[in-house]
């Protein structure tokens, strides 16, 4: 069975792998950039860590970070609305969920290209 | 001393009279001992006759005595009178099926799905008996063995939210099997049963709520089965996109 009917084992990889990052990395940066930072706890200058940031492996690293969930989010979202019963919109609830995690993608590829 | 005694409300149904099922409430002897299986017997007995269910066993292994009882499908065998004191009790078909009369429901659904994927040992090639059996290491039959504990008593398709909007969802029993039978090391039939479960209406419906796992009265976790196997078939997929030419589990 190698051609497939459905593209859900895409969306689905896309959605694990999100749900991956946003469980075990994701809370690490709310932890620093969101917490211990802000509060003082420690001190990273703005300008380190945008040099950080501009090495290409750390732009890989963000890219996943930030671009995978935002796919976790569109999978989640989508079923959430059909398991309320809109059923009958599901092409375009697919096309809108999916559609914003791309957006977000290239969001994200533009602002780190900018870096 | 008077008799302790408790009220079942059941759901009635009557083809042919009932526009739509309606509750009868009715007033049984409360025993400690007793589940609500026994109260449904014992209403049929001593109080009303015509009153129509599913049962068999009495010891939660034949699958065929589950109901919703307080809006949560149970096994009714092992549903006690005591665990619901003082009342009422609600009993009503379970829920998601169609309902033939009073508390049977029709089972064609799920008795069509569970043939679909192919719930016995394939084999490419069958030995001959004279080469005795097929063996097993302990560790082979753990892998499979809590699947295997399905009963059919279809408590996990009442659950399931998936299955009460969608009603060709595959489900979780017959995804289950399926897998109990992927796992087995005895079978070859995984590429027979993928193409039901790799269906958009296969594994890929489910939204893991988790319900069916939480109802199973034998401890089956099919919610387990249907992730697993949409790990396998995103790995099909993804061996599929990067071998074109054959790349297969």
């Amino acid at each position: 069975m190698l051609t497939r009917k459905t593209s859900e084992p895409f969306w689905w990889l896309l959605f694990a792998a999100g749900g991956m990052v946003a469980a075990l990395l994701v809370p690490v940066h709310l932890l620093v950039q969101g917490l211990a930072v802000p509060l003082g706890w420690t001190s990273i200058s703005h300008a380190r860590m945008l040099a950080l940031a501009a090495q290409p492996l750390v732009k890989l690293y963000l890219f996943a970070l930030i671009a995978l969930p935002l796919y976790h989010w569109a999978h989640r979202f989508r079923f959430i609305l059909e398991d309320l019963g809109l059923r009958g919109l599901r092409t375009p609830i697919a096309l809108l969920s999916y559609g914003a995690a791309v957006l977000g993608t290239v969001a994200t590829l533009w602002v780190l290209w900018r870096i | 001393m008077t008799e302790e005694t408790m009220t079942l409300e059941v759901t009635r149904y009557r083809p042919g009279h009932d526009r739509e099922p309606r509750t009868e409430s009715f007033t049984v002897p409360y025993r400690k001992d007793w589940v609500v299986l026994d109260a449904l017997n014992h209403i049929k007995d001593r109080i009303d006759g015509t009153l129509s269910y599913r049962w068999s066993c009495r010891m939660g292994v034949c699958g065929s005595c589950g109901m919703m009882v307080n809006g949560v499908p149970k096994l009714t065998c092992a549903a006690f009178l005591r665990d619901y004191r003082p009342g009422p009790i609600r009993v009503g078909p379970l829920a998601n099926f169609p309902v033939i009369r009073d508390l049977v429901i029709a089972l064609d659904d799920f008795m069509e799905k569970l043939r679909r994927v192919k719930p016995w040992i394939i084999r490419a090639v069958e030995k001959p008996v004279a080469d005795g059996e097929y063996l097993q290491t302990p560790a082979q039959l753990d892998a499979y063995k809590q699947f295997s504990m399905c009963i059919n008593c279809m408590l996990c398709y009442a659950a399931c939210p998936v299955y009460g909007l969608e009603p060709a969802f595959v489900g979780p029993a017959a995804i289950a099997l399926a897998y109990r039978y992927n796992l087995d090391s005895r079978d070859e039939g995984y590429r027979l049963r993928e193409p039901v479960l790799s269906e958009a209406v296969g594994v890929w419906e489910c939204t893991f709520v988790g319900e069916c796992s939480v109802v199973c009265p034998k401890g089956v976790d099919p919610a387990a089965a249907i992730q697993r196997s949409k790990l396998a078939g995103a790995t099909d997929w993804l061996l599929s996109m990067i071998m074109p030419w054959g790349g297969r589990r």
